[in-house]
């Protein structure tokens, strides 16, 4: 059966004479427009390799006749971004906070400098609204672990909170059950006394007012409504850090959080330390 | 040796030969259960002692009651073809296509909603992600491949498949392959290396059978009646050459010990990413193109009952695709700390790989001249062609998505997903179900499928699955990559990455339901393939026929 040329019926055209499980092949040219275009794709390609950097050579490389690289490109892409922000950078680096705050050009820069390195850098625990959540604070409201003035905010942001750097804002709540300064059963009526504050669902004993006394107004000062100066959170209002049921009380009571918040400085460059900070203190609680 | 008197038949010294050597396989994995430190590499041992037992068991019975003879039918043409395994590899396609699929789209619905991870390590996208990758293209598309090729060769070459272990030991064997990688990812065994998930031990596994897989079929080959080799061969041989070298390549690497799953690889940095990506780009090109382009070859003029279009376009696409495929790897890797020069050739060869890449759509297509009329009557047909298209619209898409401005803005999104897919699920998925769909009828000796009209369900199904799939992708891609090079009037990105995500939300629920869609279609297709073998029409058998005239 092979090796028998015949003229295909359909289209005239001739086989190639080969035959296999009944298949047999025309002996069609290949198509015009197909062969052209990949004969333009091979010399588009040539055309490429002559200009921009191509082949391998022993300990170096054909650099190409334009010579363009992309480490080029991008510090060409980074320059002209430097640029377009280089006259508000520099001022933004140069005035105090206050003065940002109040020149309406430096503050929309600021502003929108800041919103961008917030989402990239803060929104990871504070929430892409800075709405906040478990552990870490909301910074929409009023309420301020260690003060809400523009200032307090850029020292919070550049040396953070028990962080590594040596400025860092500290405090050290005890472990009170785990530290064995208390009994199981005092810190249960300490956690029934914090609650009490704030909702008059829980009854507080006697002698927790005294236990406070003793062992938490030191921090949280007498009336229990927290001291800006230790990083002490307000007992008496709505607002939780890590959640108002009972369980969660006793449980920071008992054995404390210490939750950490990272520094920035050397990892943001002082230009937008400060945008970050004149961000958050505008988002609804700055002092 | 003469086809025509030859009686498959297989001999006690081989039989022998291969059962020792499962025997000490066993053996050896006895000693790495006890020795091993890991649970899971204690259930990769135990997995492998069962397989080689099982193993031996079915080679000491092979022939075991007729003196060595192995029973199979003799064709029209007088051959004594192979068709159990092919059979056989027919049900195992169906089968892990639709766990490949059904595992493909769980994980779809978990990027919608993360809750569907469930928590547990097992469940965990990052685990399921490379269970679904490499069931649809290794356990679906290997086992799609092994099955068409031992059947397009035989009837090519009228010869019977060479030998009568080997092929079984191939068959069986690359299924114990796929089992090891699967159950290793679940259990958390991975060499991180895209598409080449398994660890050493599993790839030395697949590295010898798939050199035994070259003996079959180059011993196939060498047995043929025909005087010269058929172009579909070639683009089998082309892939099973070529993905041996890619395999052993890539997976080099220094086990930490002998009886432990981990493994350092050869390479480091950019040399290893640039090896991950050749390797990756031509997995793409010589298993999910050349090797379904050899299934189009035979499957397709068979169908259509016409000549191939153009033997010389076949000569010439051929060789420029084998060619060209193998350096267009670095365009994986643009903008990264790739060599510019090494880049530039990258996307250069991707452009010049676009017409040989549709020499294979044309010759297909014209291959119909002749014959469009049964496009009407045959929803089979019709399936190639769609594949073809599909085939057609990807090989286009991929050398304009090497083109390094496109690809600042395509690469790293949804894009190249939708990109895989449309080349995936139209192409390598299509010509698969076609090829299937021919092979049940031929090799059940049936008239015809149980239902053509099930198929046009099963196409049309797929297709808008697959159009919904491709489109969200183009969408969550585009938008994406837009949102992630948005800057404001003042020059500060506009978007941060997670806003980015938290748009995709939508996009990925069509994608998931595309993916739905595409499911229920190959469960279509399982459906009808059980009937068409259970209550399909006998054909005439041509000895009956036969015996009629005479």
């Amino acid at each position: 059966m092979s090796e028998k040329k015949e003229i295909d019926e359909f289209s005239g055209i001739d086989t190639t004479g080969h035959e296999w499980d009944g298949i047999k092949e025309l002996n069609n040219p290949m198509p015009r427009w197909w062969l052209w275009t990949y004969v333009v794709t091979v010399i588009w390609s040539i055309g490429y390799w002559v200009v921009y950097p191509s082949y391998p050579l022993l300990d170096s490389y054909i650099t190409g006749v334009w010579g363009t690289t992309q480490r080029q490109v991008v510090a060409e892409d980074l320059e002209e971004s430097r640029n377009a922000k280089a006259v508000y950078a520099e001022r933004l680096l140069n005035s105090d906070l206050q003065t940002i705050r109040s020149t309406p050009e430096l503050l929309d820069f600021a502003m929108a400098g800041g919103r961008t390195s917030f989402k990239d850098n803060c929104a990871g625990c504070h929430g892409s609204g800075a709405q906040g959540s478990e552990g870490y604070p909301n910074l929409n409201d009023d309420e301020w672990l260690w003060g809400g003035t523009l200032d307090d905010i850029h020292t919070t942001i550049s040396y953070g909170i028990r962080s590594i750097h040596e400025d860092t804002r500290l405090n050290d709540m005890p472990a009170f059950l785990a530290d064995g300064l208390l009994t199981e059963e005092e810190v249960e009526e300490l956690a029934d006394y914090v609650l009490s504050l704030s909702d008059n669902s829980y009854r507080a004993t006697e002698n927790a007012a005294n236990l406070f006394a003793d062992n938490c107004s030191v921090c949280h000062g007498e009336d229990a409504k927290g001291l800006r100066e230790f990083g002490a959170p307000d007992l008496t209002d709505q607002i939780w850090l890590f959640g108002q049921d009972r369980d969660t009380v006793v449980d920071v009571i008992s054995n404390s959080r210490n939750g950490v918040m990272p520094t920035w400085t050397g990892r943001l460059d002082p230009t937008t330390i400060k945008a970050l900070a004149v961000y958050v203190h505008s988002l609804g609680g700055g002092e | 040796m003469d086809d025509q008197n030859y009686l498959p038949h297989v001999s006690g010294s081989s039989k022998a030969m291969v059962i020792m050597a499962l025997g000490l396989g066993a053996i050896l994995m006895l000693i790495v259960a006890g020795q091993t430190s890991t649970s899971a590499m204690q259930v990769h041992a135990f997995i492998m002692i069962a397989a080689f037992l099982i193993g031996i068991l079915l080679i000491a019975n092979m022939g075991f009651n007729t003196n060595g003879r192995i029973e199979a039918e003799k064709s029209p043409a007088g051959v004594y073809y192979n068709d159990r395994i092919i059979k056989v590899g027919v049900i195992a396609s169906v089968f892990w296509g639709i766990v490949g699929f059904l595992v493909g789209d769980v994980i779809a619905w978990q990027l919608s909603f993360p809750g569907l991870n469930f928590d547990l390590p097992w469940t965990n996208f990052g685990r399921l992600r490379p269970l679904h990758t490499s069931a649809v293209i290794f356990a679906f598309g290997g086992t799609v491949l092994l099955t068409t090729s031992f059947y397009a060769v035989q009837r090519t070459c009228k010869a019977r498949l060479f030998g009568e272990i080997a092929p079984w030991f191939v068959f069986w064997g690359y299924q114990l392959f796929i089992v090891l990688a699967a159950s290793g990812y679940v259990l958390g065994i991975t060499q991180s290396k895209e598409y080449a998930e398994p660890e050493w031990y599993v790839d030395i596994w697949l590295t010898i059978v798939w050199v035994v897989y070259l003996i079959v079929f180059l011993g196939t080959l060498w047995r043929r009646k025909e005087p010269h080799i058929y172009v579909a061969n070639w683009f089998y041989l082309a892939f099973i050459v070529t993905i041996a070298m890619l395999h052993v390549v890539n997976n080099l690497s220094v086990p930490v010990a002998l009886v432990e799953s981990r493994s350092y690889s050869l390479f480091s940095g950019v040399q290893s990413a640039l090896t991950q990506w050749w390797y990756g780009h031509n997995a793409v090109g010589f298993f999910l193109t050349a090797g379904f382009l050899a299934i189009m070859y035979y499957y397709m003029p068979k169908r259509a009952e016409r000549p191939v279009y153009s033997y010389r376009l076949s000569i010439v696409h051929f060789w420029s695709l084998i060619f060209l495929y193998i350096w267009a790897g670095p365009h994986h890797l643009h903008y990264t700390a790739l060599p510019d020069w090494a880049q530039n050739l990258g996307m250069t060869f991707s452009i010049m790989l676009w017409m040989p890449s549709w020499g294979g759509m044309i010759n297909g297509l014209m291959t119909l001249s002749g014959a469009w009329d049964k496009l009407r009557s045959d929803p089979v047909l019709r399936m190639m062609v769609w594949s073809l298209a599909f085939y057609g619209m990807s090989t286009f898409e991929g050398p304009l998505m090497s083109i390094k401005a496109v690809n600042g803005l395509s690469h790293y999104t949804d894009w190249t997903i939708g990109h895989v897919h449309s080349g995936a699920l139209g192409w390598v998925g299509f010509i698969s179900f076609s090829a299937l769909y021919c092979l049940v009828p031929w090799l059940w000796k049936k008239k015809s499928l149980y239902s053509l009209k099930l198929v046009n369900w099963h196409l049309w199904i797929s297709t808008t699955g697959i159009v919904l799939y491709i489109f969200s992708m183009w969408v969550a891609g585009v938008v994406k990559g837009l949102m992630w090079r948005a800057y404001d009037s003042l020059g500060f990105l506009e978007y941060s990455f997670v806003e980015s995500v938290v748009v995709m939300h939508w996009p990925y629920i069509f994608r998931a339901i595309g993916g739905l869609l595409y499911l229920s279609g190959a469960l279509i297709m399982a459906y009808n393939l059980w009937k068409t073998v259970n209550d399909g029409v006998e054909e005439e058998s041509q000895t009956t026929a036969n015996q009629a005239i005479a």
